[in-house]
C-alpha cells in the first residue's frame, strides 16, 4: 500500500490508525510497552510507599510538612486539560482536519510544558526551602524517582509531540504519520493515568497522614 | 481499495461518521468534566481534614474511577478491537497490585 498517498476527508478511512499493517502493529506493541509502564511505576509507588517519611533524623521535613494543595491542584488541571486537547486533536485527525489537529497538539504541547514549569519550581522549593533532596534521605530518594520518573515522562511527551509535528508539517496528514499522532496521544493519555495516583497517592494521602 | 469505503455510497458514510465522531467527542467532553469534578471532590476531602480511615478509600475509589474514565474514553478501550490491548493493560495491573501489596506488608515485617 502507499502510505504517501493524498487523501480528503471523505477518502479517509474511519480507523487511520489501524489501516496499515505497521499502524495495526504499532497499536498493539505501544499496549504492550503501556502493560510494562504499569509494572514500571507500580514498583516505584511501592517502594515511595514503602520509605515515605523514612528520614534519619527528626530535622527532616516529612511529606506532610512539605505539599501544598494549590501547586498540586494546579498541575493536576493543567494535566488533565491537556489530555482533553490532545482528545481534540484525535477528533480532527479521523475527520481529516490537519490544521485543527496541529493546533490542539500544539495546545496540548504548551500545557504540558507549563506543567513541567511547576514541577521544576516544586522540586526547587523542595531543595532550598526543605533542605529534601535526592540524596537527603530514603525518603527523598524515592520522591525524586517517582516524581521525576513520572516528569521525564512528560518531557519525552512533549519531545515526541515537537517532533512529530515538525517532521510532519509540510507532509499533511496520510496512513504514514495517523498512527504515529495516534500512539504519541495514547502515550500523553497514559502519562495523566500515571498522574492521577501520583497526585492521589502521594499529596493528597500524603497530606492527609 | 476495501478499506476506503465501506457503504455503497460514500456520502450517507461519510455523514453517519462525521455524527458518530462528534456523539463520542461529546461523550469525551462529559468524561472531562466527571473527572474534573472528581479532583475537586478529592481536593475537598483533604481540605475538609477527614480521617484517614475514610479518606483514604474515598481517595483511592475517585482515583480508579478517574482511571477508567481516562482508559475506556480517551484511550478508546471502550472501542471494539481492544482484547489484546486489555489483556496487556491488565496483566501489568496485576503484576503492579501484587508488587504493592508486597511492598506494603513485607518490607517493615
Amino acid at each position: 500500500m502507499d502510505m504517501n498517498k493524498k487523501y480528503t476527508a471523505r477518502t479517509w478511512p474511519e480507523s487511520p490508525e489501524k489501516t496499515t499493517l505497521e499502524g495495526k502493529n504499532k497499536f498493539l506493541g505501544f499496549w504492550l510497552f503501556l502493560g510494562g509502564e504499569t509494572v514500571l511505576f507500580a514498583s516505584l509507588f511501592a517502594t515511595y510507599l514503602a520509605l515515605k517519611d523514612k528520614v534519619p533524623s527528626n530535622d527532616h521535613y516529612l511529606a506532610a510538612d512539605m505539599f501544598e494543595l494549590p501547586l498540586v491542584f494546579i498541575m493536576t488541571m493543567l494535566l488533565l486539560t491537556s489530555s482533553l486537547t490532545s482528545v481534540y486533536a484525535m477528533y480532527h485527525m479521523k475527520n481529516h482536519n490537519y490544521q485543527k489537529m496541529q493546533t490542539w497538539l500544539l495546545i496540548t504541547v504548551l500545557l504540558g510544558l507549563g506543567f513541567l514549569c511547576f514541577e521544576i519550581y516544586e522540586f526547587n522549593h523542595y531543595v532550598h526551602e526543605f533542605h529534601h533532596t535526592f540524596t537527603s534521605s530514603a525518603f527523598g530518594s524515592a520522591f525524586y524517582t517517582l516524581v521525576g520518573f513520572h516528569g521525564a515522562h512528560v518531557v519525552v511527551g512533549l519531545g515526541w509531540f515537537t517532533l512529530l509535528l515538525v517532521r510532519n508539517a509540510k507532509r499533511g496528514l496520510n496512513l504514514y504519520n495517523a498512527p504515529k499522532f495516534f500512539v504519541a496521544s495514547l502515550y500523553w493519555h497514559f502519562i495523566d493515568v500515571v498522574w492521577v495516583f501520583i497526585f492521589t497517592v502521594v499529596y493528597l494521602m500524603g497530606m492527609v497522614g | 481499495m476495501a478499506h476506503e469505503s465501506t457503504s455503497a455510497n460514500p456520502k450517507v458514510n461519510y455523514e453517519y461518521r462525521r455524527r458518530k465522531a462528534r456523539d463520542e467527542m461529546r461523550g469525551q467532553v462529559t468524561s472531562f468534566a466527571m473527572m474534573i469534578f472528581m479532583t475537586f471532590i478529592a481536593f475537598i476531602i483533604v481540605i475538609a481534614d477527614f480521617d484517614k480511615f475514610y479518606a483514604f478509600p474515598v481517595l483511592l475509589v475517585l482515583a480508579a474511577a478517574q482511571v477508567v474514565l481516562q482508559l475506556y474514553y480517551f484511550m478508546h478501550m471502550s472501542h471494539k478491537g481492544h482484547g489484546t490491548a486489555a489483556l496487556f493493560l491488565y496483566s501489568g495491573a496485576l503484576i503492579a497490585f501484587v508488587t504493592i501489596l508486597t511492598f506494603l506488608t513485607i518490607v517493615w515485617w
